[in-house]
């Protein structure tokens, strides 16, 4: 029997324990139920009671059956000492113990004994925190977007916790802000205009990039390092110093507010690491190929059409989608160059509403919505493109 | 014949890469060129509208005779700086209309007006006038009068073409911008944050890295902050925080853990008493720097996963074989072995960072202590609305910025020559 990890094992257990119902309890705040007190020290003597019990009990029993019978006498329990809370709630609570019960399985005293077990179990419930920590700090404020989206802004400003979906209103009560940001706001016309933009983008980029990383890849001429190694440089240099230049010189010819003068700033900027990304496909595929179709009487146009682009689909795909995704979610160059509410993209609009200090949050969210979801849907739709295209472009951001 | 072959490969390979060279040079190079010359010149933004002549068409009926029509053209230099050369002045009519008693510096021929204004001077106006009539003293349509458009042209200087250059811009960058603060706030910003994501990548990587339930999921969930739009983000982040209804603040006020709400965004100092020593905090800035960790540790993830992925498992397992437990693997076989990559990431998101714009512009706008070079760039060429000083920012920040890249790519090459 090993002392040092049994105590590592109810320390860090129950600390676990103790923090999900907390977190469980925040969220039911959030939805209007009125806790002013997270009883932390309670939640941990609880849990460190509940994980003594199924340590000592350890697999005696059937499993399920023991994990059942503790959840239950557990939350019984919990809801007999702590104050009275809806029903859902509370179930909430058996569910949470329940998966904190099965996850003990194996902690019996059996395997507490074997020999460097504790930093093992130090690194597992570090795993757990670690999971739990990530997931809430990178969804909660999605969540919040989310359902704010759906909440008045009067709602708001009384009780600033309730964020409850009232689901007694009729549908377009619910989705209120949603009509409203596309009737008065205009929202209908932004994604169009952000859409047409961003698939611009990525077509043009492809038409320029796809013979030029073609050259890089495969022919031989004078200033091939230089020009593969500045291909980089220019990658690093930053939107913030070509905005003043640039913005002075499309006044001047008139390129500003248009869909036009866009299209050509999110190519440029986008076009070296399209060029960096497809010339390393490119190298990959074999010669011989080629060299087949040179005999077969193909020019360089021939080889390209017929043969590259066929043979390198993925790598197309993931430059596309990593093109889309900058074209998507670029602003600081819509800031500059349009003022006119008929050339906005989505980013520009959302940012014009929050000109005017009166715009009501619920639109402010709704219009974030709009522009995040396609993209995080394309995102994990299309994950396994978009992630190698970020990691080649991950340089940038 | 081989060198032919080699002739027609070196001309499809320049035809292939033009296009693209041509794009990059025009969007990205030139205007890295174009802000020194701009740094050098005393510009505001309404100098760089070209001054241009500008006529507005009225049609007027003449009193009791419908084959006359008055026509008064507005007249006027669009600029109130500058002056324009040599104004011409052109306009159309329809078949038999003749102009009556045309003024002197005009000519009518073949159905035009011509008309020479000579030099406007800045912010000239006129009222020109002329009547015109049928030579068959039949009604004159004023629709169709109207569809022209009169055209007019005149020689300018262009401002940003002349050759005054002036030292003023760089002098008040470095006099009377506050610059050491600036710099101080852009390299605190610039190093915590790069450190914050990096370590926290770090994290996450370890953490996909091991086999557990919906590890996959997490691997997505972990890019979102990165792939969702930066608008929706910070703003989603200034509402979270906000001190009035924020749900942070409401939160913790609500479960007694803070007295009143404080302003994460909004304060610029936070003093904390510790041991009787009072330390100002920079609060704003902080919070900046943590909603920049936020949003870019999942480049960081990706790239160390990646080299993570990559480490032989016999490595792993010959640890194993001799007791080591995690701890001891992460510091002894794990860390060695993603060094170089983290020097690399570091320089790299080093680098971008300290170019980040769009992040502070939306949390704070530069306020509260929360004031970057690049947001520096954006108020003076744009807020204060002088071009020029925004240009000399730039340089400020290119030149440093070639600073860095030196020494990235002498760290480069002497971690290429250990390999």
């Amino acid at each position: 029997m090993k002392y040092k990890s049994l105590i590592i094992t109810l320390f860090a257990s129950s600390i676990f324990l103790a923090t999900i119902i907390c977190l469980w309890t925040i969220m039911a705040t959030l939805q209007g139920v009125s806790f002013t007190d997270l009883n932390f020290n309670f939640n941990v003597l609880l849990s460190l009671g509940l994980t003594i019990v199924s340590i000592f009990i350890g697999n005696k029993f059937n499993h399920l059956l023991k994990i059942f019978i503790l959840s239950i006498s557990f939350t019984i329990l919990y809801v007999f000492l702590s104050k009275s809370s809806p029903l859902w709630y509370t179930g909430g609570i058996f569910i949470l113990i329940l998966f904190f019960t099965n996850k003990l399985r194996k902690y019996d005293f059996k395997y507490l004994s074997q020999d460097f077990i504790s930093e093992k179990i130090v690194f597992e419930f570090l795993s757990l925190f670690a999971i739990l920590f990530f997931a809430l700090v990178i969804l909660f404020p999605f969540y919040i977007m989310f359902v704010t989206s759906f909440k008045t802004q009067t709602a708001l400003l009384i009780n600033p916790l309730d964020l409850s979906i009232d689901f007694s209103k009729n549908i377009f009560e619910i989705f209120n802000s949603y009509f409203v940001i596309f009737k008065t706001y205009d929202f209908g016309r932004y994604i169009l205009t952000s859409s047409y933009v961003s698939i611009g983008t990525v077509l043009i980029n492809l038409l320029f990039a796809i013979p030029a990383a073609y050259a890089v890849a495969r022919l031989n001429f004078f200033g091939k390092t230089f020009l593969s190694t500045s291909i980089l440089i220019i990658y690093m240099f930053p939107a913030i110093v070509l905005v003043i230049p640039l913005y002075t010189v499309f006044s001047q010819l008139g390129l500003r507010n248009s869909i036009g003068g866009l299209l050509i700033v999110y190519t440029a900027t986008t076009l070296p690491v399209a060029i960096y990304m497809l010339q390393g496909y490119f190298k990959s595929i074999p010669k011989e190929i080629e060299e087949a179709g040179l005999i077969d009487g193909q020019n360089w146009f021939g080889i390209i059409i017929k043969i590259i682009i066929p043979l390198s689909l993925p790598a197309i795909a993931s430059v596309s989608l990593y093109v889309f995704m900058i074209a998507w979610n670029e602003f600081l160059f819509s800031l500059m160059f349009l003022d006119n509410p008929k050339t906005f993209t989505l980013s520009r609009a959302i940012n014009h509403l929050t000109g005017d200090a009166e715009t009501p949050r619920q639109y402010l969210m709704a219009g974030s919505v709009i522009v995040t979801l396609p993209i995080l849907l394309i995102f994990v739709y299309f994950e396994k493109y978009l992630v190698s295209g970020l990691t080649a472009g991950s340089v940038k951001g | 014949m081989s060198t032919t072959l080699s002739k027609i490969e070196k001309r499809t390979a320049y035809t292939l890469l033009l296009p693209a060279v041509c794009l990059v040079f025009s969007i990205i190079l030139f205007p890295i060129f174009a802000n020194v010359w701009i740094s050098f010149k005393e510009v505001g933004l309404k100098d760089i509208r070209i001054p241009e002549p500008r006529a507005k068409k009225i049609v007027k009926s003449v009193q009791g005779n419908n084959s006359e029509l008055k026509i008064i053209y507005k007249l006027r230099n669009s600029s109130l700086t500058q002056d324009i050369r040599e104004v011409r002045f052109l306009d159309k009519f329809p078949k038999n209309i003749e102009p009556k008693g045309l003024d002197t510096r005009c000519e009518f021929k073949s159905k035009k007006i011509k008309c020479f204004f000579g030099n406007w001077k800045a912010g000239y106006r006129e009222n020109f006038e002329i009547v015109i009539k049928d030579i068959n003293d039949n009604a004159i349509n004023s629709q169709n009068i109207k569809s022209y458009k009169p055209d007019l042209n005149g020689k300018s200087d262009n401002i940003l073409l002349t050759t005054d250059f002036t030292l003023k811009n760089f002098k008040s960058v470095f006099l009377n911008n506050n610059f050491f603060e600036l710099l101080t706030t852009t390299f605190y910003f610039t190093f915590f944050g790069t450190l914050g994501a990096i370590l926290l990548g770090i994290f996450a990587a370890q953490l996909v890295n091991q086999k557990f339930y919906g590890r996959s999921l997490m691997r997505s969930i972990l890019l979102f902050p990165y792939v969702g739009p930066v608008v929706a983000l910070a703003y989603t982040w200034t509402l979270l925080l906000d001190p009035n209804s924020g749900t942070i603040n409401s939160l913790l006020v609500s479960y007694g853990i803070i007295e009143k709400p404080i302003n994460l965004l909004g304060q610029k100092y936070l003093i904390v008493n510790i041991l009787g020593f009072e330390l100002k905090f920079r609060l704003a800035l902080t919070t900046v720097i943590f909603f920049e960790i936020w949003r870019y540790f999942p480049l960081a993830f990706l790239f160390i996963l990646a080299r993570l992925q990559a480490i032989p498992k016999d490595l792993y397992e010959a640890a194993d074989v001799d007791g080591a437990g995690p701890f001891k693997k992460f510091f002894h076989i794990t860390l060695p072995q993603i060094t170089a990559i983290l020097s690399i990431l570091f320089m790299i998101r080093f680098i971008w960072n300290f170019n980040k714009f769009e992040d502070i512009f939306l949390l704070t706008g530069g306020a509260s202590g929360t004031l970057t070079l690049p947001i520096n760039v954006y108020q003076q060429g744009f807020a204060v609305s002088n071009i020029g000083m925004g240009s000399a920012v730039s340089i400020v920040i290119v030149l440093l910025l070639i600073t860095f890249m030196i020494i990235y790519f002498r760290l480069i090459a002497k971690k290429a020559n250990e390999i």
